[in-house]
């Protein structure tokens, strides 16, 4: 058997150097003449790792991990020119036991199915996985329109994208809506800012999207499609439309589609211009047409009027890329996993100060505890763990005392958080809870569109106080103010974004309200985070008068002569942190 | 709210003389076509970095657009920029995971090593600094990218060595 090599070449791999790794291998193939099989594939999930090369051999696959172009020089002498096997850098492998392969082990992969594990340029390599076998199937077998969506109904699958609508109850509305146009979208705009579930799966397995939106479109007679992707993906971007072309050319679009008389559909790629609002559905109809995408009320609801004011349907990338699987093997090999309200697996996107940063799949229903600690390795550095963010801007702060808490709708919302789109990001104790609230209401303040009052002054107002919080100019009932303010803002807005976007603060001041009251009352900032707040000083006791904070100091703030205490100045001090960066001898203090 | 967040730069930039017959090829591709105004926009940003005054009165002209909508659309998008941008944008990411990582940091040490301010052009045309939420590789987090290149795991130190690297090579004949 040909030997191959296996570069993952998804975004992620990319910034980690992995185009230069590719480079390298197809030079020293050409150079060698070696007989080796040079390939791409996406992200596997083992963000932390990357540069990921995978080496198959005749005895089984090995995943090397962290690979620069030194260690691919090596792994190329070694493995590939002599079949010796480098153990220390093996990640994950069929044959010994990586260093990392539970990592792979306490997850269920369906969404991520096939990425990671082929092109995702090559349509005969997803076909090799199955691709596009569900709409054969529903083809060959005349499957009706209405069994698919029982089908969707019965697989208890929920939506993806944030709201965890019942996907097979949406479809039957849209099927149910009387039109000779439909429009079928896939909602690519994952605008949530430390996410990347979607782009993962649209880089990495674009066929799975391609065949979810094909059997949607199927089951509500839909007549073309779109997928409305953020410009900030342009790998994403790329890979859609190879794979769009490919599948035109197999007639996995077109007319007739598989036989299916009169069953004809072609999707097109929009290209969003950034603007988190336009996720919501009725702005990112808006902005398909052209125009500024402000929502809209609701109803009428899109299934009735939609994209061009015809019934249109809209789901996330991770739920299209879940029905291929579900019409596949049935609604009861997905329902299996997960909870009684929550079926089936999620995709999270572990970020933040944890280990093992990456992409997981795991059954609805695990402990928030297990993917950080059992999963993600556990907190960078060893720091202690503080806090969990879920839901993005529309979410909210889970603490530790709650670290246990299972995710499914149900369990996260009761926490005041929302499960949203997936992403996770672990905090530590060096996160400073005010200004994470305050960091959230600068991107909701900045990404309203403006229609509602409340949304467009109401964050603003609020902002304005969390920043003075931050700053030491607290006062007292800033924080019953901040949670009047929220209630209205929830109740004067139209769209999701106004109605969760208090939820960051009110979770904060729920489970944190000590570092409120700390910044306001003391004028501390309790992780050590808030600039204004913080002091430095010298240890006399430590000091031995080295001069070197002195010379350090861009603002000349401290005083002293070689082998004395040094002082600092505190009217003068601009808190840049310099001097207690730059002490050998810890003798500088922060609090 | 968005419109706000379109600060036309009060930077002197000299605006350069457009080569205004290039967007032609877009209008010939899009016109007639409904929901065209965005892929227009964007085909006409690519072209000059920005979207120039003469491109909004040509596309108004030549395919009705009207210049009311197109300059709502072009100052509701974060994307579509008024003025004149460096040779090489520089977008430091500020999305959660980044912020969480200390960004903060890195366009601190881009700011120092450019000596411009975030949303500013340097004075020799070469770069322009900005903050966009999130790029998509939280798990390298803080990220950057330079043109359409992605470098992750960054210190501010790191930052300012990519940027001295990329303008060693533009100064070098
Ligand atoms: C402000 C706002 C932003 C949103 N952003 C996204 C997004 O980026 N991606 C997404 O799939 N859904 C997003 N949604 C949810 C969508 O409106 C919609 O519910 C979803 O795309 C439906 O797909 P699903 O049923 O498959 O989840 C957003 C909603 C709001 C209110
Ligand atoms: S938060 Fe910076 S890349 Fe996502």
């Amino acid at each position: 058997m040909k030997k191959q090599i296996i570069v993952g070449l998804g975004s992620c791999g990319i910034a980690a150097g992995a185009g230069k790794v590719y480079a390298r291998a197809q030079s020293l193939i050409e150079a060698g003449n070696t007989d080796v099989l040079l390939k791409q594939t996406s992200c596997i999930g083992m963000c932390y790792k990357e540069p990921l090369v995978e080496v198959v051999d005749d005895r089984g696959h090995y995943l090397y991990g962290s690979v620069d172009v030194k260690k691919l020089e090596e792994i190329f002498e070694k493995h590939i020119r002599n079949g010796e096997v480098i153990d220390e850098y093996v990640v994950e492998s069929d044959v010994i036991q990586g260093h990392e392969s539970h990592y792979f082990a306490g997850q269920v992969k369906i969404a991520l199915r096939n990425c990671g594990y082929m092109d995702p340029e090559s349509i005969e390599e997803a076909e090799q996985r199955q691709a596009y076998e569900a709409i054969r199937k529903i083809a060959t077998e005349h499957v009706s329109s209405e069994e698919v969506i029982q089908t969707v109904l019965d697989s208890g699958l929920r939506g993806r994208g944030g709201g965890g609508f019942p996907t097979g109850l949406k479809w039957r509305f849209a099927h149910n809506s009387q039109s000779d146009e439909k429009y079928i979208i896939c909602n690519a705009d994952e605008g949530d800012p430390g996410a990347f579930m979607d782009r993962s799966l649209l880089e990495g397995d674009p066929h799975a999207i391609l065949e979810g939106m094909i059997i949607g479109a199927y089951a509500m007679n839909a007549t073309s499609g779109v997928i409305y992707c953020r410009a900030e993906y342009p790998l994403a971007i790329k890979r859609l439309n190879i794979a769009l072309q490919q599948a035109r050319e197999k007639g996995y679009l077109g007319k007739n589609i598989l036989g299916i008389e009169g069953f004809d559909l072609d999707i097109i790629v929009k290209e969003g211009a950034g603007a988190f609002v336009c996720g919501e559905e009725t702005a990112l109809i808006a902005s398909v047409e052209g125009e500024r995408g402000m929502p809209r009320k609701r109803p009428p609801f899109p299934a009735e009027r939609g994209l061009w004011n015809k019934p249109t349907n809209i789901n996330n990338v991770e739920t299209f890329a879940n029905i291929p699987y579900i019409l596949l093997h049935g609604a009861d090999a997905y329902n299996k996993y997960g909870t009684e309200k929550s079926k089936g697996t999620k995709v999270f996107a572990l970020t933040g100060k944890v280990k093992h940063g990456g992409l997981v799949e795991v059954p609805m229903g695990v402990s928030i505890r297990e993917i950080i600690f059992d999963l993600g390795g556990g907190i960078q550095e060893n720091k202690k763990f503080k806090a969990v963010q879920l839901g993005g801007p529309s979410g909210g702060c889970i603490p530790e005392s709650l670290i246990d808490t299972k995710v499914d709708y149900d369990s996260v919302n009761a926490t005041g958080a929302i499960m949203g789109s997936g992403g996770m990001v672990v905090m530590d104790e060096t996160t400073c809870m005010v200004d994470m609230a305050r960091f959230f209401l600068n991107f909701t303040q900045e990404e309203s569109c403006g229609k509602c009052t409340f949304c467009r002054i109401g964050t603003k107002r609020m902002l304005e106080i969390l920043t003075r919080i931050t700053q030491g100019k607290g006062k007292e009932g800033d924080i019953e103010l901040l949670q009047e303010l929220s209630q209205q803002i929830k109740d004067g807005s139209l769209c999701g974004l106004g109605q969760t976007a208090p939820n960051p603060v009110l979770t904060t001041i729920k489970y944190f309200r000590d570092e409120y009251e700390a910044h306001i009352n003391d004028k501390r900032c309790p992780a050590i985070n808030c600039k204004a707040l913080l002091t430095y000083e010298v240890i006399a006791e430590n000091c031995t008068g080295c001069t070197v904070c002195a010379v350090k100091c861009p603002s000349s703030c401290i005083d002293g002569s070689r082998k004395e205490i040094h002082f600092i100045n505190q009217e003068l001090c601009i808190k840049c942190g310099e001097c207690f960066a730059g002490c050998n001898f810890e003798a500088i203090r922060v609090y | 709210m968005r419109i706000s967040r379109k600060k036309i730069s009060l930077q002197a930039v000299e605006t350069p003389d457009v080569n205004i017959s290039l967007i032609n090829p877009i209008i010939q591709k899009y016109q007639g076509k409904k929901g065209n105004l965005i892929p227009v926009l964007q085909g006409v940003q690519s072209l000059y970095g920005y979207v120039p005054r003469e491109a909004f009165i040509r596309l108004n002209e030549e395919m009705g657009l009207k210049l009311n909508e197109m300059y709502g659309v072009a100052t509701f998008y974060a994307q579509f920029r008024l003025s004149p941008v460096g040779k090489h944008i520089i977008k430091v990411c500020h999305g959660t995971a980044c912020h969480v990582q200390n960004a903060t940091k890195i366009t601190e040490a881009l700011v120092t090593e450019l000596g411009v301010k975030d949303g500013h052009t340097t004075e020799d045309g070469l770069f322009t600094l900005e903050s966009v939420a999130c790029l998509g590789c939280c798990s390298l987090a803080p990220v950057m990218m330079v043109d359409n290149e992605t470098f992750g795991s960054l210190t501010g130190k790191k930052a300012a060595r990519v940027i001295k690297e990329l303008r060693r090579k533009e100064t070098q004949p």
